[in-house]
């Protein structure tokens, strides 16, 4: 017997919990001296209110996809991947690696290749923390963290000793090629001919986070692996019975992880910076949790709580541009909505299955 | 070569870096012996670093500033604690949030106090926790060996690192020789015993997780008024992660958390010391330097554990059982 | 032998315990609906019912455990709320609850004291306890080293923990919730004695079980729960396991399994010499040899513990072994990397676990996802090189679901959102369809109702009489008696002996159950 519908499940109980952490946000902005509406105002003004917001709101999202699914996938084999910070650090690296080493002709025989390093560069740095936690049994969460630290270290090191033009003053590499630009949502909206703004960053890369959104989900819920994945996932003891080998699919599972929040980098430092700097990723590995959170480690889910992100960062730039608000106060929206949605969940389920329950009697 | 000063001297730091870690790590075996995994720790210490600072910016106090970094970390083990305990929630996810919570609260309210970029003014006079002299250090100093050693090494500390250092027997003798410890430590191996036995799972619970709030409190403070002299945005910078892992390789135990802790806090005091070390030709970078004891604390999971037996009902929620 | 006593102890006295119209529901479950019970001072009373009759449940109230949505209970005559565990204990109520709860790593001393420590400091305590055991020991049989850690206790001794830590709170009344489960026969027996010595005492007994010869064996007087209502309370004396049986379940059952004798082929499963050494260096499987044949279902017995689970992980592919497994003349890798569940299933071997909520099923997962778990790999399942094929899944489910009786019959429900034993069902149509040459049974019958055990017991003996060969691990005496053609009993992970189920009885097998060899006792 369930106790609630699936809808209820699905949309409402998320739903209530954003509602809540928006709530708090406001207060906080309250109590700051601020007028949230007139914030709220401005957010939408400044993220959607225009295509240069939307421009910039969707490149967001772009990284919020990569990194959602990327926790989303993790969490399907009950794996907390906290390391997406680290990993698209490392997917940064891959670019910039790919990016440098020719002289690229054209980008669409450059984007394939930085794809490509990209994930592979984010899936080797989730690689040890997975091969300790199924062969050593070191907690994961500690473990992706620590490479956070340890990633942000090594880009460092790189920057400032290896990577960093001669007489260059600034811990970053050379400029990337022009044959590595890829093409902005202006240019490939124009060749339909709707008008999109120049300058905002939206590229091409939110059509590969569309299509990674799609991909994942047909991993997850159409192949064996996905089946083997969730198996897994939901209980050990019961995989083994099957014949499913946890070792194997922490390691997929984690690779495949740590390869879509490295592929963020193509967005970020291909598409926007054509470059790596320092601190790239800019803590959106950790809002990756968040999303896949929100999303509840659905694709889908993902897609739209992406989107909010996006929303919520560029009108949380906005807010910081024209009001004494600062940027961080994203942080602790994100915060709110980890909390609410991921662990006081059952905050807003139980009131909500009692109700449920007594409406079921009344039927009755 | 290192002379006797530089060995001093490297070990009085180690001392001063051990103590949040050995603070928050017995913060956290409070916690995880009561079955409550806390990742939060970071920013527990975090939100006492900056109130603590503010408030002793603010009044000139130092005390005043201990009392309101303890009491914004334990608000903050509430929420843990609302969500692990009472709601029943995903203990790591609480953590996380915990953690973020912290980092972002800290910068908005101090952009908005202080105006700063996310930092508190300078501490100065009485709202810094100052050096205790202990007795006879000036006299014995010139004893060889045995006086530099009491005064540079043992003498000289803030309140706090003395606090630090109490802790570590007075936990043993809570946990292993009362009630109340039989019973935290119960409630985090089989939470049912307890519940069966007539005592409440939910009440010693929230006891642990309180005073890991406290202790977090006092390492925050610490951070901020006595080994620094003011907030600085992100100033923890993973120490509370560190401790876990000091706490991991501690077994849950508080003696084996005084030697964890000090390990770690010596590789801080070399780092710091020592930036680009040159080992016959071969440079270590800076960077591997500030990197190290996160890789010491992977290397230590990865395999210097040995079979550290966690608390058996570590991060699950109590459910009475249909 | 009881009855009498009843009647002799309890004349004008207040019963110890009397319900009044409790009920309690668990969402849209009703656990119980208006139960009332009286039990007279000095007394056993039986509580018998089958799976999920609510007999738990009851005695949860009684202790504080789950409170009841509507009625009373009255102690010694005097209305008792019971809204916790603190205020069962101070009525005077212990209970021994089925899994045990003992802190594992804390010695009897503490695990007695704890929650009902004297003071602040440990000392006092501890010592005033160890006086109180030693007494209670000799009083009531009920030795056990006060310093030794629980997790070093045998199932047997930490069972007398948890009587012990009743009687430090001077519990007058005491409920056990199934309590031989997990004992021997001998242990068992002691248990008995244990009981007769409280009750001599004064002391009151609840004794819940669904083993029949218990309930006969030991009580004065019992109660028959069915579907949460109380159907029946009647004078031990006065009734018979056949009656108690169709009291249970509402309807005449047959104890007895009905088949033919078998018609065993060539050998399908041979196993020499098989050890097991697990992660704590306990060598579990200590040279383990048998052998199965086609047409033959061959019944491990045995008290749980003795290897049989680690048996059935080894034949399944889970647990790495020594020693060799031949299945059809062909060796099996049983150290390295070809060794696990899904080699195993390519070679005919099907497993119908022990343990269905925590291997068998993945509880989350709907049916028809379940009803592929192991076999999720076969080409049958999947539509091209990269998709699985859901639609023929669910169909051929469905399928499945008709012809096992799986109710509800929905492939869409969740496998934790069905009963026992149509969760057992679903495992039995996935392992039993595969048409394998050699089935491994675990407990087929564990928290299943008589209803659904029947039809389980039939299906598997219709699998042998198909020529296939069945192994079969079971607690429970009477399905290994009735359901075998041959049994091996383990013991301390060794077969202590082969009988044939016609010329041996409960009690030879419980002697070999204790490591006992036929003979010596």
């Amino acid at each position: 017997m369930e106790r609630m519908p699936q809808w209820a499940d699905v949309v409402l109980v998320p739903l209530i919990s954003l509602l809540m952490a928006f709530i708090l946000s406001a207060l906080v902005i309250v109590a700051i001296g601020e007028d949230p509406v007139a914030a709220v105002k401005m957010m939408v003004n400044g993220a959607v209110g225009s295509t240069y917001g939307w421009g910039y709101t969707l490149y967001y999202a772009t990284n919020f996809m990569f990194t959602g699914l990327a926790v989303a996938v993790a969490f399907h084999a009950s794996m907390f991947n906290i390391g997406g910070e680290g990993q698209a650090t490392l997917g940064g690296l891959g670019v910039a690696v790919v990016c440098l080493a020719l002289p690229w002709p054209h980008w669409a025989l450059a984007l394939p290749v930085a794809v490509l390093g990209a994930a592979l560069f984010g899936a080797a740095w989730a690689a040890i923390p997975a091969y300790l936690q199924a062969r050593r049994g070191s907690h994961i969460v500690i473990t992706t963290i620590m490479f956070n630290f340890i990633g942000a270290s090594l880009l460092n090191y790189l920057l400032v000793n290896v990577m960093r033009p001669v007489g260059s003053m600034d811990p970053a590499t050379a400029k990337f090629g022009p044959g590595t630009h890829l093409p902005t949502l202006h240019d490939i909206l124009a060749v339909v001919g709707i008008p999109f703004s120049r300058a905002a960053p939206a590229n091409i890369s939110f059509l590969i986070a569309v299509v990674a959104c799609f991909l994942v989900w047909l991993l997850i819920w159409r192949t064996r692996l996905g089946y083997a994945i969730r198996a897994y996932g939901k209980s050990e003891p019961a995989a083994v019975y099957a014949g499913i080998s946890p070792t194997r699919i922490i390691m997929i599972s984690m690779l495949i992880s740590g390869g879509l929040a490295g592929m963020m980098a193509v967005n970020n430092v291909m598409g926007e910076a054509e470059r790596l700097i320092m601190n790239s990723v800019e803590g959106a590995g950790f809002i990756g949790i968040a999303v896949a959170l929100m999303g509840r480690s659905h694709p889908f889910g993902v897609f739209l709580a992406a989107i909010l992100f996006g929303f919520l960062y560029q009108g949380g730039a906005e807010l910081a541009l024209w009001t004494s608000i600062p940027r961080e106060l994203i942080v602790v929206i994100q915060a709110l909505v980890i909390l609410f949605t991921g662990a006081l969940d059952n905050m807003v389920r139980m009131p909500l299955e009692k109700l449920f329950l007594a409406l079921r009697k009344d039927d009755a | 070569m290192m002379d006797f000063a530089t060995i001093l001297q490297v070990f009085d730091s180690t001392v001063r870096l051990a103590t949040p870690l050995l603070l928050a790590c017995l913060a956290g075996l409070y916690s995880e012996r009561a079955g409550i995994y806390d990742i939060g720790l970071e920013g527990k210490m975090l939100a006492a670093a900056f109130f603590s600072g503010a408030i002793a910016a603010v009044t000139g106090s130092v005390w005043l500033g201990l009392l309101a970094g303890i009491a914004a970390s334990t608000a903050l083990s509430g929420i843990h604690g609302l969500a692990a305990i009472t709601f029943r929630g995903n203990q790591l996810i609480s953590g996380v949030a915990v953690n973020f919570l912290a980092a972002g609260l800290t910068v908005v309210i101090a952009q908005d106090w202080f105006k700063q970029g996310g930092r508190t003014p300078s501490l100065i006079g009485g709202a810094r926790f100052t050096p205790v002299k202990l007795p006879l250090a000036d006299t014995l100093r010139e004893v060889p060996i045995l006086g530099p050693i009491y005064y540079e090494l043992i003498s000289g500390h803030t309140i706090l690192v003395y606090l630090a250092f109490a802790m570590v027997p007075l936990t043993w003798w809570l946990l292993f020789r009362t009630r109340f410890g039989l019973r935290l430590r119960a409630v985090g191996e089989n939470p049912a015993a307890v519940d069966t036995a007539g005592v409440s799972v939910v009440g010693n619970r929230y006891a642990a997780v309180a005073i890991c709030g406290l202790l977090c409190g006092i390492a925050g403070a610490y951070l901020a008024t006595a080994l620094q002299a003011g907030f600085v945005k992100d100033m923890t910078a993973g120490r509370g992660y560190i401790a876990l892992a000091a706490l991991i390789f501690a077994k849950w135990r508080p003696w084996y958390a005084l030697s964890s802790t000090l390990l770690f806090g010596f590789l801080q005091a070399i780092a710091l010391r020592y930036q680009n070390i040159d080992l016959g030709g071969v440079v270590v970078p800076v960077q591997f330097m500030d990197a190290l004891p996160y890789i010491l604390t992977v290397v230590i999971l990865a395999g210097f554990v040995g079979k550290a037996i966690p608390p058996r009902a570590g991060g699950e929620p109590y459910v009475k059982e249909r | 032998m009881a009855g009498t006593q009843t009647a002799g102890r309890s004349d004008g006295a207040a019963p110890a315990i009397e319900l009044k119209g409790i009920s309690k529901a668990f969402g849209p479950v009703q656990a119980n609906k208006d139960i009332s019970i009286r039990v007279m001072p000095g007394t056993i009373h039986g509580i018998i019912g089958e799976n999920g009759a609510g007999k738990s449940t009851l005695m949860s109230i009684l202790y504080g455990f789950y409170r009841a949505d509507a009625g009373e209970i009255f102690i010694n005559g005097t209305p008792t709320p019971i809204p916790d565990s603190q205020a069962a204990i101070s009525a005077g109520i212990g209970m021994v609850f089925q899994h045990f709860k003992l802190v594992q790593n804390f010695t009897v001393l503490e695990n007695v004291i704890l929650g009902a420590e004297d003071g602040a400091l440990l000392k006092p305590s501890l010592s005033k306890a160890r006086g109180t055991l030693k007494r209670l020991a000799e009083e009531y049989e009920l030795h056990v080293d006060p310093d030794t850690l629980i997790e070093d206790l045998s199932v047997g001794h930490q069972q007398r923990v948890e009587i012990l830590k009743a009687l430090y709170r001077a519990a007058d009344i005491l409920i056990l919730d199934e309590p031989t489960g997990v004992l021997t026969p001998a242990e068992a027996d002691h248990l008995f004695r244990i009981l007769e010595n409280l009750r001599r005492e004064g002391k009151t007994i609840l004794l819940i079980t669904h083993k029949l010869r218990e309930i006969m064996h030991i009580t004065d007087t019992v109660s028959v729960m069915r579907r949460g209502e109380m159907t029946a309370t009647v004078k031990t004396a006065e009734t018979s396991p056949e009656n108690l049986a169709e009291l249970m379940v509402g309807r005449k059952v047959l104890l007895r399994v009905d088949k033919k004798p078998a018609a065993p082929g060539p050998n399908i499963l041979e196993v020499e010499n098989l050890r097991v050494v697990d992660d704590d260096g306990v060598e579990r499987l200590k040279g383990v040899s048998l052998n199965v044949r086609a047409g033959e279902i061959l019944g491990i017995a045995g008290v749980s513990g003795n290897g049989q689970s680690q048996l059935l992980e080894v034949l399944g592919g889970i647990t790495r072994a020594t020693g060799s497994i031949r299945v059809n003349g062909q060796e099996i890798d049983l150290s390295g990397r070809h060794s696990d569940g899904q080699s195993r299933r390519a070679r005919g071997i099907a497993h119908v676990p022990e343990d269905r909520q925590h291997e068998g099923l993945i509880m989350d997962f709907m049916a028809w996802e379940n009803m592929i778990f192991g076999y999720h790999n076969d080409p049958a399942w999947q539509k091209n090189a990269l998709l699985m094929d859901n639609p023929a899944i669910r169909a051929d489910t469905e399928a499945k679901m008709a012809r096992f009786d799986v109710r509800p019959p929905n492939p869409a429900l969740a496998a934790k959102n069905f009963s026992g034993g149509n969760q057992q069902k679903i495992v039995l149509a996935r392992e039993i369809e595969r048409n394998p040459d050699l089935l491994l049974v675990g407990q087929p019958t564990r928290g299943v109702d008589i209803g659904a055990i029947e039809f389980i017991h039939q299906r598997i003996i219709e699998l042998r009489d198909a020529g296939k060969a069945i192994l079969l691990v079971s607690v429970e005496l009477e399905e290994i008696l009735s359901m075998s053609d041959r049994i091996a009993v383990m013991f301390d992970g060794r077969i202590m002996g082969e009988r044939l189920p016609g010329e041996t009885d409960e009690k030879e097998l419980g002697l070999l159950m204790a490591g006992m060899n036929g003979k010596a006792a």
